[in-house]
């Protein structure tokens, strides 16, 4: 039997098309109880890789023979071992290239529209955190929005399509992943804009993100929504009269939570304003895109996360809590956990942390957990 | 903390760390403690787990400029 090496691309493709893919995780019970590899159709089996080293023929009858069988682990060298392991004992099996960290950092670029200007419209998603970035692309220019780590990425991208990056935005002051918005900007010669309000403690230059700012890209316009609720400072865009990008306000099957820059009792009134009033009043057409998922089957067919404002208004419960005390309950009481290392993160996105690239690579390990249901 | 057995794993990366201190603590005599470095990260909650799952106890850990020091007994 050969050993696969599967790209976290080939997994992603699994997971979007609810491909049956039979997932041996051999880190340890904690780290794959906190985190692992999502897919429509996956199933899985946890046995850390040191339980292994004796021999696989253990677990040889757990493993099915219907369906492909990728092994998993932190950074990939135990994952490969195991699969020799298991190719050794005749059983075929991929192992993840690069492991979870890998999977954390890939992006997978998604086309969600042809503008009506003629420019596009593309979402980043990156399946291991849950995180979504935005291109707007038009006539040689674009603009990118809540850009993850990953600068490379969306400056190759750009290229690629031939277009300059003008503008760079953050929709807030990020808590659950590190900003490639400054690191993009600096390579590309771009602006780099961030509410104000969120940027208090921020140590570089930034223009500030105000509401009704509104910028043209190619002939495709950006206009910003003061939005506050997840930070005091949070803002949503519309792009084009027809996308509300809500940052980390509104999500398909949930809404922000207002607790990660440890206010949450002082914003759970403005997050009601604004999910109630701010986006009640706008049109129930436009077609919601957040920065964040939390479960895959907020993920659509084509691997977009995406759904009109009135859909949303119909279905997610956080839009749809009448009583007032019931709301800030909701969002105050009960959290999940806070994300792995919030508040370093949150220090990095003001510059005044500077973690080397492995370390900022650990500090995002785990789920992104940004959200109340 | 005074060691009986010692395993230099300075440079390896995982799963190597776990696979030598576990030939290492083959070694042992039940009770005799073994000290590891590592400069792997991840060995850090790998061996907590490893020794748990083993019935070994680990005594202490420190991290001194990259380089983590396990002191663990056998159980």
């Amino acid at each position: 039997m050969t050993v696969r090496i599967m790209t976290p691309a080939e997994a992603a493709q699994y997971s979007i098309d609810k491909k049956p893919l039979f997932i041996l995780d051999v880190r340890t019970e904690d780290a794959f109880a906190d985190w692992k590899l999502e897919g429509g159709s996956f199933s899985y089996l946890n046995v850390p890789y040191f339980d292994l080293l004796d021999g696989v023929e253990g677990i040889a009858d757990q493993l099915p023979d219907d369906r492909d069988i990728l092994v998993v682990c932190a950074k990939e060298g135990s994952s490969e071992m195991v699969a020799d392991m298991l190719s050794e004992a005749g059983i075929g099996a991929a192992y993840l290239k690069g492991g979870m960290q890998a999977w954390s950092d890939y992006l997978r670029p998604v086309k969600i529209a042809e503008l009506e200007s003629g420019g596009e419209l593309y979402q980043f998603v990156r399946l291991g955190k849950g995180c979504l970035s935005y291109m707007v692309i038009d006539q040689g220019q674009a603009a990118v929005i809540d850009a993850t780590r990953m600068a490379d990425v969306f400056l190759a991208f750009a290229a690629e399509k031939e277009a300059v990056i003008t503008h760079v935005f953050d929709t807030h002051l990020h808590a659950d992943h590190i900003s490639g918005g400054r690191a993009i900007a600096a390579a590309a010669g771009a602006a780099y804009y961030l509410p104000a309000r969120d940027a208090a403690e921020v140590v570089f230059p930034f223009r500030d993100l105000t509401d009704g700012l509104r910028v043209t890209i190619g002939k495709t316009g950006v206009e910003a929504l003061s939005s506050p609720g997840h930070t005091s400072g949070s803002t949503s865009f519309i792009v084009g009269d027809r996308y509300l990008l809500t940052g980390d306000i509104l999500f398909i099957d949930s809404i922000g939570r207002p607790d990660l820059a440890g206010l949450a009792e002082d914003w759970a009134g403005d997050l009601r304003k604004t999910l109630y009033s701010r986006y009640g009043a706008l049109s129930g057409n436009l077609t919601v895109l957040p920065a964040h998922f939390m479960e895959m089957d907020e993920v659509n067919e084509d691997g977009s996360v995406a759904a009109p404002l009135k859909t949303l208004f119909a279905q997610n419960h956080g839009l749809n809590v009448a009583d007032e005390t019931e709301f800030r309950s909701l969002v105050t009481e009960n959290l999940p956990p806070q994300p792995n290392a919030y508040q370093e993160i949150r220090k990095t996105n003001m510059g005044i942390l500077t973690p080397a690239a492995d370390e900022q690579s650990e500090m995002e390990i785990g789920p992104n957990r940004c959200a109340v249901k | 903390m005074k060691a009986d057995h010692y395993l230099d794993a300075i440079g390896l990366s995982c799963p190597m760390p776990i696979v030598k201190t576990r030939n290492a603590m083959k070694e042992a005599e039940t009770g005799e403690i073994l000290e590891v470095k590592t400069t792997d990260k991840g060995a850090k909650a790998d061996l907590t787990a490893w020794a748990k799952s083993g019935g070994h106890e680990l005594l202490e850990q420190t991290e001194d400029e990259g380089v983590f020091t396990f002191f663990i007994r056998k159980g």
